[in-house]
């Protein structure tokens, strides 16, 4: 299949039920108990920095534990698989000294998950797999300054992100990616030049594929790190015309569903939702059962609040299975209607008209 | 702003503009960021909507002002909430702007000026980052002066946007160029008519476009003569925003009521906008001088409601919280009614029923129902004496209408600031609280209750022993044969442990959770309802709390425990050749007497005191909630002001005490302290528990609190700290002399503040702790936030909380410290601390040394536990009760069969 008869099966898939999106990546690689030598693998052995803890790297170093998990999710009956690209920016990849190898990873990254996905298709025709392009929020935001005593200073620039995210953006579309999703938007602004890149390059490459927007309501005053409700969340990224807008992270199902019901009410666009399995429990761990999980949101199909859905952090592939069917028969939300209200925001929304 | 403005009309604030406001540009020139944010946040103070900033000076580096300004203000909620209009001719400043705000901002502007390629470059940039824009009329010719060019300019411009960029049309906002009128010379007469035509074409013509103008252009030959001004600009909004001009840059505090403008002035201004006569300008001068200098009335505070009826005034009062009037309008509606009752079962109830309303609907938010409910009391204060007057005269006095409710917080158990509120809550929906305070024994609490009848007793607690005490109040109830209502609340207590513990004790009677005071009137009522619905109520409430002992029951395989020794074997190993333990400024202890309150006020972690108000999340972003905002501001202007009373007058007392000793690890999970260096003699043992939590062999360790302690092995001479703050001292006596005058909202805010004002003086004592007593981190420097983050090395765990859950432990800490002498905090028999307002635990310097919680232990455990501290096993699992992951009856049980 070409990109454009998957992208064509992919909106038709669409409009006829709920998108599956896979789980965890970290909380499978975490499984693995990998040590700094896995990490290294041969090629980065003399590596002048520690790499323990640097996943998108074992893209390269261990591609075919990517692979499995993968093949993981689409066997537990996701549609859309996550590249493990959420770190693939020079800016993070700083934290590394890897900036030179962004391209490479993005670029193998995508092509693991090519190939599963395309292995997969082949073996269920009918239920078409698509990779979507990680592009993760970087280690730095736009709008807040790192110093307390200096508000008005920033150690990230609109046009830093701008240029690492059409690096970015380029290697997951050369190395086959039906989507790209932007995720785990923290800070708007940072999301805002991540979604500029995006379209330069897909002017600068003749193509356009579907863009997935996902943000980050960091705890239950419902706004994200920066400041913004959800609602003014959605109107600062509208111009991007995104094939779906949604919500992950930091929150389990019960207590993000009120922000999925306002983004609901409000996208002209598909929704999406990956919550993480629970909150953290003393320990640490996220320990939602894939069933609780799953009946969570069940009830978000049945109301009519989503798309696409899938797990964020301590999801497994038994949570996606179990969410999978939950849902299997339940009909997709219907975007809703452009009131063509000018729609502002600052923290808040401001609608005119 | 006037009642001619339509409601959908947008005001933009231009205060923020260099080119509009010198005194604006003065701060920018002098790079005085701070004041120039005032003057941002007094605009969106005083409701701006969305604010203009412009920084087009030829004297400025304009990006540089517009990109450091921009910044700022994303640090600034307050004014950050609104959205930004980055208003420059300079396109490179637009871009600079736009590169800096998460919001949808609006650019101001761009337009055909230097033809259509720099036009269409522009919107589609605009379009990249997501923004609205202004579109000036103005084109390759120059800038639209009549009514066809301005038209036709904006509908070429609208049509290149959205036929050939895609960009969204309700994103669009003409400016079609508001001009000077009456300025002599006559092609200048028709300027305000040919904008509000355009401005009628374009909304007519070009769907979802809006339209916007600057508005003060027009009156500019009316310099120096406001009155007129306001007037022109009055007339002239009136009528464009009836075209459809839904935008503007006005200025609000300048703008008269278009019916307020006297007839003569309104029709000559009329004639100039309309242009209805071709000696309208001459006839407006004629008059304008009379109207020069007419200086405005001063906005007082709006007293309106005053001349309401007394009736309404009550009702005003109480739903507004204002209590300055509420003694003479009391003393009115009694003159009027007759008698006290009738005023206290008419407007004032009438009153608190809309409160009630209110604040069920989500309308108004705790603090204002606890302001209310002062109001309240004070008028039912007011009319006591006469009510008691008439009882005397005769004794038709019946109050048996009203429900009586027990409160009590339970023995061992000084928390009662929840308890507070519930009773407010209760009696401001006609409920007759009884409350009993605080410690208060279970007999004391059953004898009450049968003395006053009531009907539904509730109790409150803070600690876990007081999850004990309760279950035994719900078994004497029981036994002593009561069947009334018994409501359970307090931050320890929840649903299930009232199913599986409480409620199967008091089998005659229903038990109620109530998780917190809003709820407390809505569950009390059904209780108490008319009918077979109290019944029904109470029946489906029992049922529930049965499934859920029953799930509890069949769900509690217990948990996967290590063994003790697994455990032991487990721990957190410290490498301690690595580490080179920090001998403590001093040995023993020392007592700081009368603290600074204002040194500490400066510590206050201010979001827990919303959560005590009800109001969730976090400090400075409540703030700014969509829900919360407002009243959240209200409440911390009143608790700061409150606070600086108690500090200038001196209300609380603050006093530590804290020591530090040579320890080292004693077996595996206790700690030694010596009676000196030499580490000869061990002065006494501090117990820990540990987590046995099933751990793979690569996973993380099993905690306790002695992990952090150097074994004597290690050859280091390792030190503990520990300390007692309070900042309660007084707490009593100022929560008494609010109560006396009927003020629940400030004594139950005095003692949120004394708690705060606790824990402030624990971290702020930590911080010294840290930099100057024990002195191992000498030049940290860390922010409030950085302080709440806990972003600095070594804890302060303390005994009763997650890391050491046993409280018995603080007797052994308050010897060491000898707290009660040094600074007169004491402990209940169940270790909690009086002055409630006191924080108390152990400092540990080591790097690795962390918060933790110790969770669920097994039998193995506690019978080591019960060893080392010299307890039989019933003692132990009193004690560590919530921490069993056993059924100590089964456990009981089984031995006795043995």
């Amino acid at each position: 299949m070409t990109r454009e008869e998957r992208l064509q099966k992919l909106r038709e898939a669409a409009a006829n039920r709920i998108l599956i999106l896979d789980g965890a990546m970290g909380t499978m690689i975490q499984k693995h108990k990998l040590e700094e030598a896995d990490y290294r693998g041969a090629r980065f052995a003399d590596w002048g920095q520690d790499l323990k803890g640097n996943n998108d790297l074992l893209v390269l170093t261990q591609p075919q534990l990517i692979r499995e998990i993968h093949d993981a999710y689409f066997e537990a009956g996701a549609d859309i698989a996550e590249t493990n690209t959420f770190n693939g920016t020079r800016i993070a990849m700083a934290d590394y000294g890897m900036e030179e190898l962004v391209y490479e990873i993005n670029l193998e990254a995508a092509k693991i998950a090519r190939a599963s996905a395309d292995a997969w298709t082949e073996k269920t025709p009918d239920k078409p797999r698509f990779v979507a392009g990680a592009m993760g929020p970087t280690n730095r935001t736009a709008s807040i300054s790192p110093d307390v005593n200096d508000p008005g200073f920033r150690n990230i620039t609109f046009d830093e992100l701008y240029h690492a995210y059409q690096e970015q953006a380029r290697a997951l579309i050369e190395g086959g990616v039906d989507l790209l999703l932007i995720e785990t938007i923290f800070d708007t602004l940072n999301a805002k030049a991540a979604g500029a890149a995006v379209l330069d390059v897909f002017e600068e490459l003749g193509i356009e594929l579907p863009i997935m927007l996902s943000g980050t309501i960091t705890d239950e005053s419902g706004r994200t790190l920066t400041g913004q409700t959800t609602e003014a969340f959605w109107y600062s990224l509208r111009h991007l015309k995104p094939f779906s807008v949604g919500l992950n992270c930091a929150l389990g199902a019960d207590k993000l569903r009120p922000y999925v019901a306002e983004l609901a009410t409000r996208a002209e666009t598909l929704v999406s939702a990956h919550p993480n399995a629970g909150l953290p429990n003393e320990m640490g761990e996220y320990d939602e059962s894939p069933q609780d999980m799953a009946k969570h949101l069940e009830s978000w199909a049945e109301d009519g609040l989503v798309n696409i859905i899938g797990g964020c952090c301590g999801s497994t592939p038994e949570h996606i299975r179990a969410i999978a069917e939950a849902v299997s028969q339940k009909p997709p939300r219907k975007p809703v209607e452009d009131n063509h209200k000018m729609r502002l925001s600052g923290l808040e929304p401001f609608v005119l008209g | 702003m006037t009642q001619n403005a339509s409601t959908t009309f947008i005001n933009i604030g231009e205060r923020t503009n260099v080119t509009g406001s010198a005194k604006f540009r003065k701060l920018i020139e002098a790079e005085d960021y701070e004041a120039a944010l005032m003057v941002a946040r007094q605009q969106v103070e005083n409701g701006a909507q969305i604010i203009d900033v412009n920084m087009d000076e030829g004297m400025l580096d304009s990006e540089k002002a517009m990109t450091t300004f921009l910044n700022l203000i994303a640090a600034e909620p307050d004014i950050a909430r609104v959205p930004v209009m980055i208003d420059s001719s300079k396109w490179s400043v637009i871009e600079a702007g736009l590169k800096c705000v998460q919001g949808k901002a609006i650019v101001n502007s761009i337009s055909l000026k230097e033809g259509e390629e720099t036009f269409r470059e522009q919107a589609k940039k605009i379009l990249r980052y997501g923004a609205a824009t202004v579109v000036m009329a103005f084109d390759e010719i120059g800038q639209a002066d009549t009514e066809d060019r301005k038209y036709e300019i904006c509908e070429r411009s609208y049509n290149i946007l959205t036929k050939e960029i895609g960009f969204p049309p309700e994103d669009i906002i003409f400016d079609p160029n508001i001009f000077a009128v009456a300025t002599g010379l006559e092609e200048h007469n028709n300027y305000a008519v040919d904008f509000i035509n355009a401005t009628r074409r374009i909304k007519q013509n070009l769907p979802y476009a809006h339209v916007s103008g600057g508005v003060s252009n027009l009156s500019f030959s009316f310099r120096g003569n406001n009155p007129v001004r306001e007037a022109m600009h009055s007339v002239f909004l009136y009528h464009a925003i009836k075209a459809g001009m839904d935008m503007g840059i006005v200025n609000a505090g300048q703008l008269v009521i278009y019916d307020d403008i006297p007839d003569e002035l309104r029709e000559r201004v009329e004639d100039v906008i309309l242009n209805r006569r071709p000696d309208a300008t001459d006839r407006l001068l004629e008059i304008a001088e009379n109207y020069r200098g007419q200086t405005k009335k001063k906005k007082a505070a709006d007293l309106s409601w005053r001349e309401n009826s007394v009736e309404e005034r009550l009702k005003h009062a109480l739903v507004n919280g204002i209590s300055s009037y509420i003694e003479e309008d009391t003393e009115e509606a009694r003159q009027k009614l007759g008698r006290p009752l009738h005023v206290i079962e008419g407007p004032l109830m009438d009153g608190m029923n809309v409160v009630g309303d209110l604040f069920g609907a989500g309308k108004m938010f705790l603090p204002q129902v606890v302001k209310s409910a002062r109001v309240m009391k004070q008028a039912v204060a007011y009319l006591t004496p006469f009510m008691e007057e008439e009882k005397a005269q005769c004794t038709t006095g019946d109050d048996s209408n009203t429900t009586k409710v027990l409160l009590a917080t339970v023995k061992g158990d000084v928390h009662d600031i929840g308890k507070n509120i519930v009773g407010v809550v209760l009696q401001c929906n006609n409920f007759e609280v009884i409350d009993l305070g605080v410690m208060v024994p279970t007999q004391k609490i059953l004898d009450t209750a049968r003395k006053e009848n009531v009907a539904i007793i509730g109790l409150s607690g803070l600690i876990t022993p007081s999850l004990d005490e309760m279950v035994n109040v719900a078994s004497e109830m029981q036994r002593q044969g009561f069947d009334i209502p018994l409501l359970i609340g307090g931050a320890t207590t929840s649903k299930i442990h009232t199913a599986v513990k409480i409620n199967p004790q008091y089998r005659r009677g229903q038990t109620v959770y109530v998780p917190d005071a809003s709820r407390a009137v809505s569950v009390a009522s059904a209780l108490v309802s008319e009918g077979g619905s109290a019944r029904a109520f109470a029946a489906e409430i029992r049922a529930d709390y049965e499934r859920m002992a029953e799930a509890h029951a069949r769900g509690k395989k217990e948990k996967a425990r290590a063994t003790l020794a697994q455990a032991r074997a487990n721990k957190f190993a410290i490498k301690w050749q690595n580490f080179q333990p920090k001998k403590p400024q001093f040995l023993g202890t020392r007592v700081f007497r009368n603290y600074n309150l204002a040194e500490l006020a400066r510590y206050i972690d201010w979001t827990p005191f919303f959560a005590t108000w009800e109001m969730k999340g976090s400090y400075p972003r409540i703030l700014d909630d969509n829900k919360f905002g407002p009243e959240a501001r209200k409440l911390l202007r009143d608790a700061r002001a409150l606070l600086q009373r108690i500090i200038d007058e001196q209300w609380l007392t603050a006093h530590a005490v804290i020591g530090f000793w040579p320890a080292a690890r004693a077996g595996d999970d206790d700690i030694h302290i010596f009676t000196d260096d030499d580490r000869k003699t061990v002065r006494t043992t501090l117990h820990t528990l540990r987590q046995q939590m099933a751990r793979g062999s690569r996973d993380r360790a099993n905690f306790a609190l002695a992990d952090f302690i150097a074994p004597p092995e290690s050859g280091l001479k390792d030190y503990i700290g520990g300390f007692t703050v309070t900042a309660g001292i007084g707490e009593e006596e100022a929560a008494e002399r609010f109560a006396r005058e009927n003020d629940d909202y400030n004594k139950i805010m005095v003692k949120a503040l004394a708690d705060r004002l606790a824990e402030a003086f624990a971290e702020r004592m930590h911080e010294r702790v840290r930099r100057e007593f024990w002195g191992y981190a000498p030049d940290e420097r860390l922010s409030n936030e950085e302080l709440i983050a806990e972003k600095f090395q070594g804890i302060r765990p303390a005994p009763g909380y997650p890391a050491q859950p046993d409280h018995t432990e603080k007797r052994t800490l308050f010897d060491l410290l000898n707290t009660e002498q040094e600074i007169g905090v004491r402990l209940t028999e169940s270790f909690a601390m009086m002055p409630a307002s006191s924080v108390s635990g152990l400092y540990f310097a080591h790097p690795e040394s962390r918060y933790f919680g110790v969770g669920k232990i097994a039998q193995d455990q506690v019978a080591d536990y019960a060893a080392r501290k010299g307890w039989d096993m019933e003692t132990a699992e009193k004690w560590l009760a919530p921490l069993l992951n056993y059924d100590p009856a089964l456990r009981a049980a089984k031995a006795a069969a043995e």
